[in-house]
């Protein structure tokens, strides 16, 4: 099914040695996913207990004083919070009948702990069985830690996905779940190729409300869409679901790769395939050599972010025409960033965790053509004359699919073009 | 604990980096979990800053809890000084490393390391970021400088810019362009643009000009009694309060240079008869409190504007708010929630909000005007033209600003001609105005209130509201076809003070009569 691309590279990056170095990490914590899950789960708020440096950071992450009113708030931990635990629980329970009152609305309450609430072992664990007991049914109360000395940036949605799945019903069913936060029209576009190709009934977690949840078991088979969820698979492989392990569904490759999986978990027929995938890979492959004009024979160096590094770096490098000089994770786990490791040539140096100053050193003296780095990292790097991608971009921005694969390449090639077109340089 | 959807100011350690961010040859090594690194970004995407902000974060990790946190934060204190070679460091917990309680500034003094080290006490879960840099700016100022002989000619030292500030950059050039013009040579300028070197010499200075009493008000205090150096209360922010502020600098200093104003045309303008909408206009003004001090003066004695309330975030400036309040005959706002900011503006019903971002987007939602005038900032408040607050540039440059989102009065008598052409109608909306237009619901649903249409589609206004007043007072036909032909920039006052009115009076329904009756109600 996948024919037509270049067979595997021999030996891939999975077995290449990985640099580790422990310093000071330059990435976001896993507070910042609330930004995007709280817009994909529709019914449901998510509580921050933290400090003021939680709500700051959320406000200022993305930029998304967007919203009059948005389904995210923080409960900042005072004085007074700190002195004694009982308090804190008799505190956030009032904090949490303040806020439903005012949002009659919200059907799913996720208490997220923060730095601060973890250090002072807040367990809100225990807070979520009480407040659920007190509100149910109308609402349902979780927990999840989105904390930076746990979590890092899109582990946040990894936690709170991972958070959900305990609760579900259990379901004999033999079903697939697709896991993965998507924006609607690329889950849509997701669901309509899997219903062509005959795969079903299909779910999706994180579900669009608590209504549209779906029961799991053995006979669920999940496919993750996202490379951050390492979690969430665990827990749903303990409930007894198998995964289906495949490439992530970036550019056409990767696409035809994660479709190609599943369709052989169920039965699809090699000409049902070819059939179905045919338009949108032409479509994929017109799309992608048009905007990856920009991007052919240059240079890419990632720096840790959002965890989609390395199925990029497979797509940019396969399917764009760039070669990567460094591609750092976050972390790397070995059953679902594998497949896309191993279509990956070997070259790249492949790196987990960071110091960021000696990265920084490794970056300069490389001089990529292209750096994807977080946002405190891209203006400086420019002003150095190197171009740059912002990662946090690609969370919030339809990548995903067949229809997205010339907007992927588009994102990364727009730096290189805009330099291109710019006439004075900054100094 | 306390429910916060939006926050005025950031944490205590924030302001301690728009500090350091701000000066030269200075770091901050902060003792903070990954998480924290975020506070880089508000340097080099708000204010577009080409270098990261001297900041080494420890980064501890969960895993590191249990272990050797302290000795993590000695060695990122180590490397900080290795690479970056500083003239001084500065030390301190972000809110979590204050838990921890590993004392920063205890460790780094052990280290022998061969520049000044100086500790910071922020307590995250008290203070916030204006505290946080007022504090660690006179930390730097209490470790460093020291009395010495004061400089030959008249000169003095201007205090409180910080990287991220409303406007510091070019306030700080129109203030010493016209300090030179007045006989004054600036000795340093800081925390922005200095180094610990120029912090050191700052007790040549004879006085201190104080800019932002947010962020520099406890190092000029600490100058005036240890540095024989008095300092400026006048903040320099429109006309009256320029020309006080010359005379406050003429009398510390003797100085009797002459100021050149021709540049002003701020006294023109509001005098000119295009401007007489303005008169009476009711602004609500909000902001950090000195910013919104100055702005009330400017908005009644220089606009010729009604101020109807006024408030502050800043608990510290509550005192010196409320006061002024009480001289206009209002009660002051002092609060951080910003919810409670918008009820009061949605009770209010200003004409126009003199206020920060946040106001800013109060104002989309409610269809009122709005200008920022203080921080928090945005990176719309980093404009590439210069364009200060303060001085008579500062005020021509508060007139452009806060007629822009009125510039629709300019054209009332336009709007009334024009009111039936078919180009010309509500749905249209104003064409240079997609933002200011009110959401399709200004009432608050039930479900995904934030589901707001895209700021930029024109909407319907006279749509709005038709189901929200529905239940309690029915318009009739009549009237409400009387409704549609007021200017669709204030039918909703109209209506809502007509409902107002109605339900005052017991009445059920709204006639024609029930409207002009409020009109003449309300009419002032």
């Amino acid at each position: 099914m996948t024919d037509q691309f270049a067979p595997p590279p021999a030996p891939g990056c999975r077995s290449a040695p990985v640099l580790k170095q422990r310093g000071q990490r330059e990435v976001f914590c896993g507070l910042t996913g609330i930004i995007w899950l709280h817009r994909k789960i529709q019914d449901a708020f998510f509580l921050v207990v933290g400090s003021r440096t939680c709500a700051h950071l959320l406000q200022s992450a993305a930029g998304v004083m967007i919203f009059a009113e948005p389904r995210f708030g923080t409960a900042i931990l005072e004085e007074s919070d700190l002195a004694g635990l009982n308090d804190a629980h008799a505190e956030l329970d009032r904090t949490v009948e303040q806020l439903l009152a005012r949002r009659p609305d919200i059907r799913q309450l996720f208490l997220v702990g923060s730095c601060p609430s973890e250090v002072i072992k807040l367990d809100l664990s225990r807070a979520a069985e009480r407040l659920t007991q007190q509100f149910a049914p109308s609402v349902r109360v979780l927990e999840y830690s989105g904390s930076g000395i746990e979590t890092t940036f899109t582990q946040g949605e990894d936690a709170c996905l991972a958070a959900m799945v305990p609760v579900l019903p259990e379901s004999a069913a033999r079903e697939l779940l697709v896991v993965g936060a998507l924006p609607d029209v690329v889950e849509d576009q997701m669901l309509s190729l899997l219903e062509d190709l005959g795969v079903g009934p299909v779910r999706v977690l994180p579900a669009r409300s608590v209504e549209d949840e779906v029961g799991i078991g053995p006979n669920t088979v999940f496919a993750l869409t996202q490379p951050f969820l390492s979690e969430t698979h665990a827990a749903l492989t303990r409930r007894g679901a198998r995964p289906i392990a495949a490439p992530f569904p970036f550019g056409e490759e990767g696409t035809t790769a994660w479709l190609a999986a599943i369709a052989v978990e169920f039965g699809v027929s090699d000409a049902r395939f070819a059939e179905v995938t045919e338009a949108p890979r032409r479509r994929a492959r017109q799309a992608i050599a048009q905007a990856s004009e920009p991007l052919r024979g240059k240079s890419i160096f990632f720096f840790p972010d959002s965890q989609l590094e390395v199925p990029l770096a497979r797509f940019l490098t396969r399917e764009c025409g760039m070669s990567a000089i460094e591609v750092g994770m976050p972390y790397i786990h070995d059953a679902i960033h594998g497949p896309d490791l191993d279509l990956l040539p070997q070259g790249p140096q492949i790196s987990e965790g960071q110091d960021v100053d000696l990265q920084l050193d490794r970056c300069r003296a490389a001089r990529p053509d292209l750096t994807v780095c977080g946002l405190g990292l891209a203006n400086p790097l420019e002003a150095e004359g190197l171009s740059t991608k912002w990662a946090i971009e690609l969370v919030f921005t339809p990548v995903h699919f067949y229809e997205q694969a010339g907007d992927l390449a588009a994102l990364f090639a727009r730096p290189l073009r805009r330099k291109s077109i710019l006439e004075v340089a900054a100094e | 604990m306390k429910l916060t959807v939006w926050t005025y100011e950031g944490p205590p350690h924030v302001g301690a980096m728009r500090v350091a961010t701000g000066m030269k040859g200075l770091h901050y090594v902060l003792h903070a979990p990954q998480g924290d690194t975020y506070a880089d970004l508000l340097f080099t995407m708000i204010e577009r800053r080409d270098h990261r902000p001297p900041v080494t974060y420890t980064t501890f990790q969960a895993r590191d809890l249990g272990s050797d946190t302290a000795s993590l934060f000695k060695q990122a204190c180590q490397e900080a000084y290795d690479r970056f070679k500083p003239e001084a460091i500065i030390v301190g917990a972000s809110c979590t490393a204050e838990l921890i309680q590993d004392d920063p500034g205890g460790l780094a003094e052990t280290m022998g390391l061969p520049v000044p080290v100086i500790p910071l006490e922020l307590p995250s879960y008290q203070r916030k970021e204006n505290f946080g840099a007022d504090e660690t700016f006179f930390q730097i100022v209490r470790h460093l400088a020291k009395p010495m002989e004061k400089t030959k000619r008249v000169s003095c030292n201007i205090l409180g810019a910080t990287a991220l500030g409303f406007r510091h950059r070019d306030d700080i050039q129109e203030i010493t362009n016209l300090l030179y013009e007045l006989g004054i040579e600036v000795n340093v300028t800081a925390p922005m643009g200095a180094t610990p070197s120029d912090i050191r010499r700052m007790g040549a200075a004879h006085f201190n000009v104080l800019l932002y009493p947010e962020t520099g008000e406890a190092a000029a205090r600490w100058c005036e009694r240890n540095l024989n150096q008095p300092f400026t209360k006048v903040i320099p922010i429109g006309v009256s309060a320029t020309r006080d502020f010359i005379a406050e600098v003429r009398t510390l200093s003797g100085a009797t240079g002459q100021i050149d104003d021709r540049g002003l045309r701020q006294t023109w303008w509001t005098r000119s008869v295009d401007s007489t909408y303005l008169t009476g206009k009711r602004v609500f003004l909000f902001g950090d409190g000195t910013h919104v001090m100055t702005a009330a003066r400017f908005a009644r004695d220089e606009m010729g504007f009604e101020v109807a309330g006024l408030g502050c975030y800043n608990r510290e400036m509550a005192r010196p708010v409320r006061a002024l309040a009480r001289e206009y005959g209002l009660e002051a706002l002092i609060t951080d929630d910003y919810l409670e900011v918008e009820r009061h503006i949605e009770a209010l019903q200003p004409e126009m909000i003199l206020g920060t971002q946040m106001e800013r987007h109060i104002g989309k939602r409610l269809g009122i005007p709005c200008a920022v005038i203080s921080a928090p900032v945005h990176v719309q408040d980093f404009p590439a033209r210069y364009s200060p607050q303060m001085g008579f540039e500062g005020a021509n440059v508060l007139f452009d600003t806060w007629v822009h989102p009125l510039v629709m009065g300019l054209e009332e008598h336009l709007l009334h001609m024009f009111r039936e052409d078919f180009e010309f109608n509500d749905a249209a909306g104003p064409s240079h105005h997609g933002g200011h237009t009110p959401a399709a619901s200004a009432h608050r649903e039930p479900a995904f209130a934030d589901e707001g249409p895209a700021p930029h589609a024109p909407r319907s206004i006279s749509g709005e509201k038709e189901t929200a007043a529905g239940g309690e007072v029915i318009w009739l036909d009549r009237a409400e076809r009387e409704l549609k032909k007021i200017p669709f920039f204030v039918r909703g006052k109209a209506r809502r003070n007509t409902e107002k009115f109605a339900a005052e009076q017991g009445l059920r329904e709204i006639n024609l009569d029930t409207l002009y009756e409020a009109k003449a109600h309300f009419a002032r």
